[in-house]
This record gives structure tokens, C-alpha cells and sequence, in this order.
């Protein structure tokens, strides 16, 4: 814990930016039915952050995720990662969606391996490290999230929390730098969802790999991130920026603080103007 | 399912075709009817056996030309069905085409293979392999198409290569597909070798029962078609095992539904 506090004392000193997005214009198709998803945004994280991304439906969250991924390229304008285009070359992130998508014909452990497949240096080392540090190294993360013993079961065995679980290891096993999260909390039951939340601390706390979270949950928001992006409606800016100070690690109970419900009360206005412009504007 | 469950399943089966059997027989003697009109399954049977020395090298005959067809059919259409699954242009593109050339009756094709060919083995082959040709193709191609983006953005985003998405997500997801097809496609397989075999050739279970018709022989054609049909049943039940061990996450909620 110390430690943690230690680091957020630094976090105001100039870090390594790892994310930055230059005037980045998205448009969708073509013609008179395009719209614009995204107009003229920039934003720039630096490496450690846990940046929590809020707004009213629509505004664009998702497609800066895939931005960053390198799964959408912009219309206009820039997106570095790390400090270098993305677009050439995809950068090795961990990414999980609202949807588990486990793969079903693989088992939960054949599942949370999948990355090391993939990405290097471990690809490399896959074939011949299958059974051996792999597999123990996958299985240790598992009962991280409190799955041991689950590896091998397959997916359709498992409730919706136990997948999203293995979905957070898949997304961690290879300690990517840059984790995208897409509401992954988002059909799951509140205890169940609170008890991920502090999972998720946990895991980032111990790895502090930058994390990007796409969330519906203002309290979410506020437990987990150490900044939150407030985003207008479509076409999607960011209009709020605000720096999240609770101590870590944070419990169910900061929520019920005082400076917690003033966050989340804050940012919930911020979110009703967003959508009245729109309304508005419509 | 439980055990006893699946047996009288399949003793339903069992007691379905015997009873269609010895309706069959009953009926036959009931009204009289002659062998060159219907023979009874027991005359059949006992022709099968009686002429079976003389029947053995034709249905090996049939059964080779059958799986070297479907073997090349498998192969063409497995190559053609990620071609066309892997690219959702390539799908809408070429799914009109595939749809064009699947409806054309393949019986329409053989006197032109057997032109090209002369008549024999090569043609019945051929048959073979284009009637089987395009169930492997259209279920392949749409197994990947239809492959969630989700699934294939995770893997996307960890920097995957084409092939390694397809090799990973792709082709897995197109198994169930797959095997849908060739149980189908493996049936299909013998309707074009016999239909090729009954027009030009000069061995096989179609020539026999082609041979059989012309002499009044009525018992020996249907002794060709019993041999057909048990064929038929031991191939497909040969995929359906293979299907159900490489593809038995696909099959998963009926398990989970009885417990």
C-alpha cells in the first residue's frame, strides 16, 4: 500500500505519456447517412494512469478504445501509443468487453493462455512452455481472481461473474502495458461487481499497467480510476477532466464517504448537461 | 442425456426399422405380390447373402470411388470455403455463384465428364466429389463469416496476424459447421457415384443394379440398395464420432440440459 501512495505522490511529475490522441476526427460511413463519433479530440495519458472514460451513451467512448487498439483508424488527426503511430504496427494490449467472449472450444486455462500465443517474446516460448511455467503462471492468476481450480472447466460451466474473471486474466496475462476496458462490469449483479472492482485494484496496483475504462457506473468510475474523462454527446469531446485523490487501496465503504458521493453527484450533473445539449441540439 | 435414455433411444430406433421391416414382409405374402414386383426383405437379404462373392468387388468398387470423391471434395471445398468465408466481400460476392452452382442436378453433369473422361472409375469419381462439393463449401464459408467480431477483436488487439485469427478463432468456430457438412456431404458422395455408375461404367453397386433391372432381377436391385443404405448409415455414424469428439463444446446445452 505504501508503495501505491507512493507512486500516486509522483504521478503529478511529468510521466511518460503513453497515450495521445491529436485533433482525432471519426466519421462513420459514407454519404448523407455518416455521422461523426468523434470531433477533434485530444487526450493524453501517461503511463500508470488509470483513466476512467464516462458519458451519455453513444458519445464515442468505445471507438477511442479502438482507436487505441488499432482496431478503427481516425478520419482525421493522430493517435501515438507509446510514442509511436498506431496504424503500422498493433501494440500488444489486453482488452476485455462487456461480453466474456470466451472461446468455448478451449478450456477457462486454454483460454487465459490464448495471448501468450500471440504476442511476443512469449510466442516464441509457447510450444515448449505449454505445460510448464505457462500453464502455472496462468493458474496463479486464476486463483488471484479466485478461480483455482476452475482451469480446467470450460467455459459454459461457468456463472457470468466466474467468466468475467477469466476475461480480466486473459486481458492480464501477458502484463500488457495497456489494458482497454469495455464495460466489463456492465451485466453483472452490484455485489458481484464491487467484488471485481477491488479484484481490479488489486491486480493494478500490483502491475500499475495503464488502464483505460469505457463505464456506464459513475460509482465505478470513482472507485476505480485515478482520473475521470468526462465526455460530451456525439459528436464525442471531452469536456471534463477530473483527478481522482481517494487513498488506495480504496474499499466498498470510501464509497459511502462523503467526498465520494460529492464525486459521483458532480459527475452525474456533468452527464444530464451532456445529454440536454443533445436534446437540444436534436 | 443418461445412459438409459440414450438406449431406448436408440431401441426406438431399432424397433422402428423392424417393424417397417416385417410390415413390409407381412404384406407382401398377405396380398400376393410377385418378387419382380417387390420382393420381400427376406429374399432380398437372402440374395444379398446368396450373391454376395459376386456383389463384394462392386461395393468395394462403389466405396472407393465414393471416399476418393469425398476426400476431394472435402479438401476443394474446405480451400474454396475459407476463400470465400474469410472476407465479407468475398462471401457476398461469390455466395450467388455457389448458390447458381449448387442447384444445377448433377445428373445434368455426367454426360459431360464421362465426355471428357471416357466412362469408368474417373467420372463416378468426379460426380462424386462435385455433388458433395458444395454443402462443405457454403457451411465452411459460413461458419467463418459468421464468426463474432468480438471474438476476433480480442485477438486483433494483441497484434494478431490475419492467419493467426483465423487459425485461432476463425477455423475452430467453422468446426461444428464443418461437420454438419460432411455427414451430409458423405451421403450425398454415393448419390453421385451410383447415379455416374448406373449411366456409364462398367462396375459399382449402380452397374449391378442397372444390370439387375434389365434382367428382372428385381431382388438383386434391391439388394444393391440395401448394401447402398448400409453404407450410407456406417459412414455418416463414422462422422458423427468424429464430429462429437472434436466438436462436443458445440453440442454442449443439450448435455447441460439433462443435468
Amino acid at each position: 500500500m505504501s508503495l501505491a501512495v507512493a507512486v500516486e505522490f509522483l504521478t503529478p511529475m511529468p510521466a511518460r505519456r503513453i497515450v495521445q490522441l491529436e485533433d482525432v476526427k471519426v466519421r462513420f460511413g459514407a454519404g448523407p447517412t455518416s455521422f461523426l463519433a468523434l470531433d477533434r479530440t485530444s487526450l493524453t495519458v501517461h503511463a500508470g494512469d488509470f483513466v476512467a472514460m464516462v458519458g451519455p451513451s453513444g458519445c464515442g467512448k468505445s471507438t477511442i478504445l479502438k482507436l487505441v487498439t488499432g482496431l478503427l483508424r481516425p478520419t482525421e488527426g493522430e493517435v501515438f501509443v507509446a510514442g509511436r503511430q498506431v496504424g503500422a504496427e498493433r501494440v500488444g494490449v489486453g482488452m476485455a468487453f462487456q461480453n466474456p467472449t470466451m472461446l468455448p472450444w478451449l478450456t477457462i486455462r486454454q483460454n487465459v493462455m490464448l495471448p501468450l500465443k500471440i504476442v511476443e517474446p512469449y510466442r516464441s516460448a509457447f510450444r515448449a512452455e505449454k505445460n510448464g511455467a505457462f500453464r502455472d503462471r496462468a493458474e496463479a492468476l486464476l486463483a488471484k481472481v479466485g478461480l483455482s481450480g476452475f482451469g480446467d472447466r470450460r467455459p459454459w460451466e461457468l456463472s457470468g461473474g466466474m467468466l468475467q474473471r477469466a476475461n480480466l486474466c486473459r486481458a492480464l496475462i501477458h502484463e500488457p502495458k495497456l489494458l482497454m476496458l469495455d464495460e466489463p462490469f456492465g451485466a453483472l449483479d452490484q455485489f458481484t461487481r464491487e467484488e471485481l472492482w477491488s479484484i481490479l485494484q488489486a491486480l493494478w496496483m500490483e502491475a500499475r499497467p495503464t488502464v483505460f475504462l469505457v463505464t456506464h457506473d459513475l460509482r465505478e468510475a470513482a472507485f476505480l480510476a485515478t482520473r475521470i474523462l468526462v465526455m460530451s454527446a456525439r459528436p464525442g469531446r471531452v469536456v471534463e477532466d477530473r483527478d481522482v485523490g481517494f487513498v488506495r487501496p480504496r474499499t466498498i465503504d470510501t464509497t459511502y464517504e462523503e467526498g465520494f458521493t460529492a464525486l459521483t453527484h458532480g459527475l452525474r450533473s456533468s452527464i444530464m448537461a451532456a445529454r440536454q445539449s443533445e436534446a437540444k441540439a436534436s | 442425456m443418461t445412459v438409459t435414455a440414450r438406449l431406448r433411444e436408440h431401441l426406438n430406433s431399432a424397433l422402428l426399422i423392424a417393424g417397417i421391416f416385417v410390415a413390409w414382409e407381412l404384406a407382401c405374402l398377405l396380398f400376393h405380390v410377385s418378387p419382380i414386383v417387390l420382393p420381400r426383405p427376406s429374399q432380398v437379404v437372402s440374395t444379398l447373402v446368396v450373391d454376395m462373392p459376386a456383389l463384394w468387388p462392386n461395393i468395394l468398387q462403389t466405396l472407393f470411388t465414393t471416399l476418393v470423391g469425398f476426400v476431394g471434395g472435402m479438401t476443394i471445398g474446405v480451400l474454396l470455403g475459407v476463400l470465400v468465408g474469410v472476407s465479407r466481400t468475398a462471401y457476398n460476392t461469390a455466395y450467388p455463384l455457389l448458390v447458381g452452382f449448387s442447384s444445377i442436378p448433377k445428373v445434368a453433369v455426367v454426360p459431360i465428364f464421362v465426355l471428357w473422361f471416357g466412362s469408368g472409375t474417373i467420372p463416378a469419381v468426379l460426380t462424386a466429389m462435385t455433388t458433395c462439393l458444395f454443402p462443405i463449401v457454403v457451411n465452411v464459408a459460413t461458419g467463418l463469416a459468421t464468426t463474432e467480431p468480438e471474438m476476433e477483436d480480442v485477438l486483433k488487439a494483441l497484434g494478431a496476424t490475419r492467419w493467426q485469427v483465423l487459425w485461432n478463432v476463425g477455423l475452430p468456430r467453422a468446426m461444428p459447421y464443418f461437420f454438419a457438412s460432411l455427414k451430409i456431404a458423405v451421403t450425398l458422395a454415393f448419390v453421385g457415384t451410383v447415379l455416374s455408375e448406373t449411366v456409364a461404367s462398367n462396375s459399382g453397386i449402380g452397374t449391378v443394379m442397372m444390370m439387375a433391372s434389365a434382367n428382372f432381377d428385381v431382388p438383386l436391385a434391391f439388394a444393391g440398395l440395401f448394401a447402398l443404405a448400409i453404407l450410407g448409415i456406417i459412414l455418416y455414424a463414422v462422422f458423427a464420432v468424429i464430429e462429437h469428439r472434436i466438436c462436443g463444446w458445440a453440442s454442449r446445452k443439450t448435455e447441460l440440459a439433462t443435468g
